[in-house]
């Protein structure tokens, strides 16, 4: 018995570095497990949704390639940058990591304001989320996403105000990794949105 | 490289690991597009292309953005849960599909 509570603490002291921090970003990566869930479900409503277009639009009107294509490319760049930053933030860099994380920040937003000016110029044009359940779907898919890359630039921008006021002590740097799954997370999530929304809808 | 160095760059990545994951990602992103934009191509050729790419590109991402690993005792945890849910999603979105497609085709045809 006495042998086996040694090995116990043995290995408790052995990992107590990262103990609580790799707690807290499993915890963190659970949740993001159980949001992939939820884009499942939006996925899976725009499949079963797609082809009913109530005569109006379909993806192959609206979507443009090129657009998106410039799109992924913002989003795909924020990716690295902010990988950039977290290697940074390991290396206690903090001038360096504010620099990344703002370079990640305005390509997010760029995204995001992209987004945004292509989902206004299909409202103008009469094909706002209510004019069929393809575009209700549609809506409601690609508006998730981009609900979840705003909620991330606003993560961002407190984790800059935080690094800026506090430096890199052991708990920033577990946020900023929280933060690097969450941007990471959803870029993947775009890859899906993009082949299955807007590549096979222009097919 | 020793095992430790392994490890730490298992679970943190390193500038290189950034720039071979980001590149592939390019790649694998630029090539889906033209095929579409082309226009080349038959549609099972178009479909199926970019369904693969998709897919290696996802795996691209978890690798070398996400880190997921069988290696580190926190990156099996991550990568079995990942797994996890990447069956759920598959039953989710595709049974939808089935029972919903195939419905639609019991009632119209």
């Amino acid at each position: 018995m006495s042998t086996v509570s040694a090995q116990i603490d043995t290995k408790v002291v052995s990992h107590e570095h990262h103990d609580a921090s790799g707690d807290t970003i499993f915890g963190f990566w659970l949740y993001l497990m159980t949001d992939c869930l939820l884009f499942a479900s939006f996925f899976a409503t725009y499949a079963v949704l797609f082809m009913n277009t109530a005569g109006g639009v379909s993806g192959k009107d609206i979507f443009e390639l090129d657009f998106v294509a410039v799109e992924t490319a913002a989003l795909l760049i924020s990716s690295i940058t902010f990988g950039f930053a977290m290697i940074a933030a390991q290396g206690q860099k903090k001038g360096w990591t504010l620099n990344w994380l703002l370079i990640t920040f305005c390509l997010g937003a760029s995204f995001i304001a992209m987004e945004l000016y292509e989902f206004t110029h299909l409202i103008e044009h009469g094909n706002g989320p209510q004019g069929s359940a393809f575009l209700s779907s549609f809506f409601a898919l690609v508006g998730l996403h981009g609900l979840h890359v705003t909620a991330g630039l606003i993560w961002m921008t407190v984790m800059m105000i935080e690094v800026a006021r506090r430096g890199l002590g052991n708990a920033t740097v577990t946020r900023l990794s929280c933060l690097s799954l969450f941007w990471h997370f959803l870029d993947i999530v775009w890859i899906c949105v993009f082949t299955v929304v807007y590549l096979m809808g222009a097919m | 490289m020793s095992h430790n160095e392994i490890q730490h760059d298992a679970s943190h990545g390193s500038v290189k690991t950034y720039l071979i994951g980001f590149l592939l990602s390019v790649i694998l992103t630029a090539i889906p597009f033209y095929v579409v934009i082309s226009g080349d191509f038959s549609k099972a050729t178009t479909l199926w292309s970019i369904v693969i790419l998709a897919i290696v590109q996802i795996w691209v991402h978890l690798k070398y953005f996400l880190h997921l690993n069988f290696i580190t005792e926190s990156g099996r945890a991550n990568s079995f849960s990942f797994l996890f849910s990447a069956l759920i999603i598959i039953m989710v979105v595709g049974l939808s599909v089935w029972i919903i497609y195939a419905s639609n085709a019991m009632m119209m045809y």
